[in-house]
C-alpha cells in the first residue's frame, strides 16, 4: 500500500481510510440483508478472540495463510503470478496423506509426522516446478498454466477420496478415514491458551523466506528478475533457473499448508475435496496487499484469519452467510489497490518521463 | 500548401530538443530534413504532425496560424506522417489498414457510416496504387508485408484521406532499391500536385537527388537552409560542423589478438550485417561508427553472445565461442555495457550495493557490511554522486554511467560498450575515457559505439562504419579526417563489404 | 445413445458460457482483460435470479444481471484504464470479491423457486429432420445466443466500428494516429463484455441451472471462459467452437457417470476443466521452441505439414492486451 517515497504516517493514514470504507461497504451490504452492522462485526470479533479456543481456532487458519504467503513472497519477488498455489496446497495434502498412510503403524508416529511433513513439500515442490517449467520452456501463460494444474489437482483428490483411498464402507466425499490422534501435530500450552505446533512453523517459515530473500544470493536475484529481468539476464544472472527455483520454493511452502491442512491438531485429520479451502487466493491478497513487507504480511494475515475465523459464527447466530469475510478482505485490498492508482496519478510528476 | 515553423521550442527534462528552429516549406517541393540522431528532426516533425506540442512557437499553413493538438487534428489539417515503422495493423489486411480511422463517416452517414463501402474502397485503392505503380494486394495481412510495401499502403491511405502534407520519417531505412525507386517517383508525382512533403534522412545521396530545399539540424538548432542545387561537401560541413584538432594519442602497445570475427553475420529483421571479419589485439579500441539502427548494436551484441551468429566464427582467445551460451562469454571475459542504461544495463529498483553484491557473487549469503564498504570504495573511486544505498534510477546518467564501469568485474578480455558517453556532460565523458585507458593499459580490447565523431576519431585505433547493415574496412582513425568520416556515415561514399583483418 | 438428442442438450446447455466467452473476447479484442469472470458469473447468475425472482419479472432478472456485469466491467476499466493498476491483480482480487459476494447477497434465496425461461419451439422449422431438434426445439436463449455469436462476428468483420475494434487491442498506438479516442473506447467495450457476462450468468439461473444455491455448482467456469477466449484466438466463431466443446465435454461426463454405475465416477464431472485447459495447451504449444526443436528431426514435407497446423491453430493474442495505453 505503500508508494515510492511516501512517509510512515501517510501509509498508516491509508490504511486506516482503508479499513473505514471497507467496513463502511460491509455494513450497506448487511443493512441490505436486514441484518444490524454493530451485531455482525460483533459476533466476528467474538467468533475470533471471544474465548481461548477460538483463539486456537484463529491460529490454526493463520498458518495455512502464512505458509502461502511466504511462497508467494517468493514468486512476486521474482514478478511472477503462481495462480497455481491452490494445486500445490492440494498436492501437498495429497503427498502429506500418502505417506502417513503407508507409513502408519509400521513407523514410530513422530518419523511418519515428520517425513510426511518433508513429502508434501517436495509434492508441493513438484507441482510448482511444473508450472514454472510450463511458462519457462512451454511459453505457456502462468495463469492458465496453474488454473490448469490446480483443476488437475481437484480431480485427483476427488478420484482419490472416493476411490483407492476411499473410506471402507462409506466411500463419500466428506474424506478419507480421519488419521489417529497420535499422527497429529502438537499444540503448546501458553495458559490461558493452547497453541497449535503449526502456527510457529508458519511464522518460522515466513521468517526465514523474508531472511531469504533479504540476506541471500538467492533472494537477491529473484529482486533482480522480478524488477527486470532482461537486465538480470545481461548482468549474468541465470533467470530460467532463478524463476524455477522460485515456482518450486512457493509451492513447497505451499505444500507444507496442505500438510498442515491434513493433520493439524485442529483440522480435519483427513483429505477431502477442496482441501486448500481458497487459502492459496487468500493469500494472494495478503501479498497483494502486504508488497515485499514480512512484518506486514504477518499482521494482515493474522487479520484474515481473525476475519475468516470470526465470520463462521455468522451463519449459525444471524443466518448470514460466512462469506462476509471475503468480502471484506477482497474489498480492502481493492480499495488499496485503487488508492494506490489514485495517489500515482495525482502525485506531481511522478510516474511521468 | 505552404508550411512555415516559426521558433519551435521543444524540451525534455533537460535536454533541449528543438531550440529555435524555423523553416519554410513551399507548396508543391520536397523538403528535406537532414542530421545526426538526436538533432532533433524527429521532434520537429512530432510537432507538426500533432503528436506532441511545442513549448513555444508557431505553426501557420498558407499563412494562418494553427494548432495542432492530436494527430486526429493533423489529419483535419491535412498533414500526415509515415513512420519509419509504419503504424499499421500487422495482423489486418492491406484493405483494412487502408480503410481504418476514415474520420467523419461515423457520424455523418448513421447507418451508412456503420457499414463501409469496401467495394468503393477496394477500387479506390486499386486506383491509387496504379497511379504510384504500387503493386499491393488488398487481402493479404500487412504483417507478411515487407517493410516498404507497408509504407506504400501508409501513403495510399494518408492520400485517400486528403492529406497535402506528407511527413516521411526516414523511410528508406528498410526498404529495396527498386521501392526505393517507386517511393522517389511518387513523392516526386505528389510533389508536382502541389503537395508538401517532408523527407527526413540523414543519407545525403538521397536527400541531393530528390529533395528541392535542405534544412540540416544540428543539436536542436537550424545549421543550415540551402536549395538545390548544393553540394555534398556544404551539407557534410553543416550536418558535422569543422574539423576539430586531436588530442595527442597515447601510445599504448598492442598485443595477441584476443577477439577473432570470420565472416560474421547477424540475422535481423531490418538491417541484418553479413561477412564480417576483424582481428583486434589487446590495449586496441575499435570506434563503431554510423547512424543508429545500422547494425552497430548487432555487431556488439553477437560478440557478446546475446544474438547467436548466422553465419561465421567468433572467437575469443584463441577460443571458438561461436554459439555457446551467454555464460560461457562472461566467463572468457567478455564485458557488454548496453546504451539502455535503466532496463538492460542496470536492474531500476536495486541499490547501488545489491548490483555489485550480484556481481561478486561470493557465496550463499550476502555480507551486506562488506557489499556496502566495497560499494562505497567503488563510489569514491570513480566520483559517484552518491551513496550505496542510492537506487541506480535515482542517479544522473552520468553517475549511471560511472557506476556501471565501477560495477565491471576486474579482469576483462573484451569491452563492449554502446555509446558510452551519450547524454553525459564533458567531465564525465572524461572520467569514463580515462578509466578504459586504464583497462587497456592492463590488456584489455574496447570496441565502442558513438554517434560523436571526435570521440571516435580521439579514441579508436581504428574505426569501422556502419550503414544498413553494411561494414566498412576498417579504418585507421590517424589518417581520417570528420569530414571524411561523415561522408561515410551519411552514405555518401559507398560503404564496401571487402573485409580485411 | 442418440446423438441427435445429445448435440441438442448441449445446443441448449450453451448459451451461458457462450454469452461469456462472446463479451469477454469483445473486451480482450479491445485490449482489457477482465479476471473477474469466475466471481462475476456467479454474481451476475445470483443478481439474475433474485431480480426475477423477486418482481417475478423474467426481463427484469436480465436486465438486472446485464447491470451487474457492466457495472463490474466498469469497475476493472476504471482500475485498468484511469488508475493504470495491473489488470490481473484487480481482477484478480474482484473475482474474490464478487464470488462472495454472489454468496452472501445470495443466501436468502438459495433453494428457492423461481421463474425460469420457457421453452418455446418455433413453430414450423421444429419439425425439420435433424436441424429441427438440435436447433429450433429450444428456448429463446438458444435462439439469441446463436444470433449474437453471428451477431458479434459481423460487427467485428464486416463493420466500419469494428475495424477500429479489432485494431484498438492490436495497436493502440496506430489507431490513436488514426484519430480514436482509445481510453474511451476500451470504457465501452470493457463495459459491453461485462454486460454480456451478466447475459450468460442470467442465463444458468434462469434457464440451464434454474435457482440458486451455495456453492452453487458452476464454480471454475469463469476460469475456463478465460482459457476459450485464448483458445479461439480472439475470434467469435472459434470461441464459440471452444465453447460447445467445453458444454459437450461436461454434458458427457453426466452420461457417462450414469452409465458406469461403479465409483469413482464423481470425478467425471471434475475433468471437462482440466481437459480444455490440456486443449488450450495443445492449441498454444505450437509456438514453443521445444517443439520446434521436436519437429526438425523429421522429414521436411511432414514437418512443412505439421508446421501448418500449428501456424491454423495458433492463437495469438491482440498485441497491446493488458498493457497500458499512454497517449504521448
Amino acid at each position: 500500500m505503500s508508494v515510492a517515497g511516501t512517509s510512515p504516517l501517510r501509509t498508516i493514514a491509508t490504511g486506516v481510510l482503508g479499513l473505514v470504507v471497507t467496513a463502511a461497504c460491509g455494513a450497506g451490504i448487511l443493512s441490505a440483508l436486514g441484518a444490524s452492522p454493530w451485531e455482525a462485526y460483533r459476533l466476528i470479533a467474538a467468533g475470533a478472540f471471544g474465548s481461548p479456543e477460538r483463539i486456537s481456532y484463529v491460529l490454526t487458519a493463520w498458518t495455512p495463510l502464512l505458509l502461502c504467503a511466504a511462497g508467494l513472497l517468493l514468486t512476486f519477488a521474482a514478478g511472477v503470478w503462481n495462480i497455481g498455489i491452490e494445486g500445490q496446497v492440494i498436492f501437498g495434502a495429497v503427498f502429506a496423506t500418502g505417506l502417513l498412510r503407508a507409513l502408519d503403524p509400521g513407523v514410530p508416529a513422530w518419523a511418519g509426522v515428520v517425513l510426511a511433513g518433508l513429502g508434501a513439500m517436495l509434492g508441493g515442490a513438484l507441482w510448482g516446478g511444473l508450472a514454472g517449467a510450463l511458462r519457462a520452456y512451454g511459453n505457456v501463460n502462468e495463469i492458465f498454466g496453474g488454473l490448469g494444474l490446480n483443476f488437475i489437482a481437484g480431480s485427483l483428490t476427488v478420484y482419490l477420496v472416493l476411490g483407492p483411498w476411499a473410506r471402507p464402507g462409506i466411500a463419500s466425499t466428506s474424506g478419507t478415514l480421519p488419521f489417529p490422534d497420535r499422527l497429529w501435530l502438537p499444540t503448546f500450552a501458553a495458559p490461558p491458551l493452547v497453541v497449535p505446533g503449526e502456527a510457529i512453523l508458519g511464522l518460522v517459515a515466513i521468517g526465514l523466506v523474508a531472511g531469504a530473500l533479504r540476506g541471500t544470493q538467492f533472494g537477491l536475484r529473484l529482486k533482480a528478475i522480478g524488477k527486470s529481468s532482461r537486465a538480470a539476464y545481461i548482468r549474468g544472472i541465470p533467470v530460467t533457473r532463478g524463476l524455477l527455483w522460485a515456482f518450486a520454493g512457493c509451492g513447497g511452502l505451499a505444500g507444507l499448508a496442505g500438510y498442515v491442512l491434513v493433520i493439524g491438531a485442529y483440522s480435519r485429520h483427513q483429505l477431502f475435496p477442496l482441501i486448500s479451502g481458497g487459502y492459496g487466493f487468500l493469500a494472494i491478497l495478503v501479498v497483494l496487499l502486504a508488497g515485499s513487507n514480512a512484518l506486514a504480511g504477518i499482521l494482515i494475515s493474522a487479520f484474515f484469519a481473525a476475519v475468516s475465523t470470526g465470520s463462521l459464527q455468522l451463519p449459525l447466530q444471524m443466518h448470514l452467510d460466512s462469506s462476509i469475510s471475503g468480502i471484506l478482505e477482497g474489498t480492502l485490498v481493492l480499495l488499496a489497490l485503487f488508492m494506490r492508482g489514485m495517489q500515482a496519478r495525482l502525485a506531481p510528476g511522478e510516474g511521468d518521463r | 500548401m505552404r508550411v512555415e515553423l516559426r521558433d519551435i521550442h521543444k524540451s525534455f527534462g533537460p535536454v533541449r530538443a528543438n531550440d529555435g528552429i524555423s523553416l519554410t516549406a513551399e507548396a508543391g517541393t520536397v523538403h528535406g530534413l537532414l542530421g545526426e540522431n538526436g538533432a532533433g528532426k524527429s521532434t520537429l516533425m512530432k510537432i507538426l504532425s500533432g503528436f506532441t506540442v511545442p513549448d513555444r512557437g508557431e505553426i501557420l499553413l498558407d499563412g494562418a496560424p494553427v494548432r495542432i493538438a492530436s494527430p486526429a487534428e493533423a489529419l483535419r489539417l491535412g498533414i500526415g506522417m509515415l513512420h519509419q515503422d509504419p503504424l499499421d495493423f500487422p495482423t489486418l489486411s492491406v484493405l483494412d489498414n487502408f480503410m481504418m480511422g476514415r474520420p467523419g463517416s461515423r457520424r455523418r452517414h448513421g447507418l451508412a457510416g456503420l457499414l463501409p463501402d469496401r467495394r468503393r474502397a477496394r477500387e479506390a485503392l486499386r486506383a491509387l496504387a496504379a497511379q504510384f505503380a504500387f503493386s499491393l494486394d488488398p487481402d493479404a495481412p500487412c504483417g507478411g508485408l515487407s517493410v516498404g510495401e507497408r509504407q506504400q499502403v501508409e501513403i495510399l491511405r494518408l492520400l485517400w484521406l486528403g492529406v497535402r502534407v506528407l511527413i516521411l520519417d526516414e523511410p528508406t531505412t528498410a526498404i529495396s532499391e527498386p521501392q526505393r525507386v517507386k517511393l522517389f517517383a511518387a513523392l516526386r508525382t505528389m510533389a508536382g500536385q502541389g503537395k508538401v512533403v517532408f523527407f527526413v534522412s540523414h543519407k545525403l545521396q538521397e536527400v541531393l537527388a530528390l529533395c528541392d530545399a535542405v534544412t540540416v539540424l544540428r543539436a536542436g538548432r537550424v545549421a543550415g537552409a540551402l536549395e538545390a542545387p548544393c553540394t555534398p561537401g556544404q551539407l557534410v560541413a553543416l550536418m558535422f560542423g569543422r574539423d576539430l584538432p586531436h588530442s595527442p594519442r597515447t601510445g599504448i602497445a598492442h598485443g595477441p589478438p584476443i577477439l577473432e570475427l570470420d565472416a560474421l553475420a547477424v540475422d535481423d529483421a531490418r538491417a541484418p550485417i553479413a561477412d564480417v571479419s576483424l582481428r583486434v589485439r589487446t590495449g586496441e579500441v575499435i570506434g563503431l561508427a554510423g547512424l543508429e539502427g545500422s547494425g552497430q548494436r548487432l555487431f556488439l551484441q553477437a560478440c557478446a553472445g546475446l544474438i547467436p551468429a548466422a553465419a561465421g566464427r567468433v572467437s575469443i582467445a584463441g577460443r571458438d565461442v561461436t554459439g555457446r551460451p551467454y555464460r560461457e562469454f562472461l566467463a572468457a571475459g567478455v564485458a557488454y555495457v548496453p546504451a539502455g542504461r535503466l532496463g538492460e544495463a542496470l536492474i531500476p529498483g536495486l541499490t547501488v550495493a545489491e548490483h555489485l553484491a550480484l556481481a561478486e557473487r561470493p557465496g550463499v549469503f550476502v555480507d551486506w557490511r562488506a557489499a556496502s564498504r566495497a560499494a562505497a570504495q567503488r563510489i569514491r573511486e570513480f566520483s559517484v554522486r552518491g551513496t550505496p544505498r542510492t537506487p541506480v534510477q535515482d542517479l544522473s546518467g552520468g553517475n549511471q554511467q560511472r557506476v556501471l564501469l565501477a560495477l565491471l568485474p576486474q579482469r576483462i578480455t573484451v569491452l563492449l560498450m554502446e555509446h558510452p558517453t551519450r547524454g553525459l556532460d564533458v567531465e564525465s565523458a572524461q572520467a569514463i575515457w580515462a578509466h578504459v585507458l586504464e583497462r587497456r593499459r592492463r590488456g584489455t580490447a574496447v570496441l565502442f559505439s558513438s554517434s560523436d565523431l571526435d570521440e571516435l576519431l580521439e579514441h579508436s585505433d581504428r574505426i569501422l562504419v556502419f550503414f544498413s547493415g553494411r561494414v566498412s574496412a576498417p579504418l585507421d582513425a590517424r589518417h581520417t579526417s570528420v569530414e571524411q568520416l561523415g561522408r561515410l556515415i551519411a552514405g555518401e561514399e559507398p560503404v564496401g563489404r571487402e573485409m580485411r583483418p | 445413445m442418440n446423438l441427435v438428442a445429445l448435440a441438442a442438450a448441449v445446443v441448449g446447455a450453451a448459451p451461458p458460457v457462450l454469452f461469456a466467452v462472446l463479451g469477454e473476447t469483445i473486451a480482450e479484442k479491445a485490449g482489457v482483460i477482465n479476471l473477474s469472470l469466475d466471481g462475476l458469473i456467479l454474481l451476475t447468475a445470483m443478481a439474475g435470479f433474485a431480480a426475477a425472482q423477486a418482481t417475478g419479472n423474467l426481463l427484469a432478472g436480465f436486465a438486472a444481471a446485464l447491470a451487474v456485469g457492466a457495472a463490474c466491467g466498469l469497475v476493472v476499466a476504471l482500475g485498468s484504464l484511469t488508475l493504470r493498476q495491473n489488470q490481473v491483480a484487480t481482477g484478480f482480487v474482484l473475482t474474490i470479491v464478487c464470488q462472495n459476494l454472489a454468496y452472501v447477497l445470495g443466501s436468502p434465496i438459495a433453494h428457492v423457486p423461481g421463474p425460469q425461461v420457457p421453452y418455446t419451439p418455433v413453430p414450423v422449422l421444429q419439425h425439420w429432420p435433424i436441424v429441427g431438434p438440435l436447433l429450433f426445439n429450444q428456448n429463446p436463449l438458444v435462439y439469441a445466443s446463436v444470433l449474437a455469436t453471428a451477431g458479434v462476428w459481423w460487427y467485428m468483420f464486416r463493420t466500419q466500428p469494428g475495424l477500429t475494434l479489432r485494431g484498438l487491442g492490436e495497436r493502440p498506438a496506430a489507431s490513436f494516429a488514426r484519430g480514436v479516442d482509445v481510453i474511451r473506447m476500451r470504457y465501452v467495450y470493457t463495459l459491453i463484455g461485462g454486460a454480456l457476462v451478466g447475459l450468460g450468468g442470467a442465463s444458468f439461473s434462469l434457464a440451464v441451472k434454474p435457482g440458486w444455491s451455495r456453492p452453487y455448482g458452476i464454480e471454475g467456469t469463469g476460469w475456463i471462459v478465460l482459457a476459450l477466449v485464448v483458445f479461439g484466438n480472439w475470434d467469435p466463431i472459434r470461441a464459440a467452437a471452444g465453447a460447445y466443446l467445453f458444454v459437450l465435454l461436461q454434458t458427457l461426463a453426466t452420461v457417462l457417470q450414469s452409465l458406469i454405475p461403479s465409483a469413482p465416477t464423481q470425478v467425471f464431472p471434475t475433468l471437462p476443466f482440466p481437459l480444455m485447459i490440456l486443449a488450450l495447451l495443445l492449441v498454444t504449444l505450437g509456438n514453443a521452441e521445444p517443439v520446434r526443436r521436436l519437429l526438425r528431426p523429421l522429414p521436411d514435407s511432414l514437418q512443412r505439414r505439421v508446421t501448418r497446423v500449428l501456424r491454423a491453430l495458433q492463437a495469438s493474442p491482440p498485441a497491446s492486451l493488458g498493457v497500458p495505453f499512454e497517449p504521448e
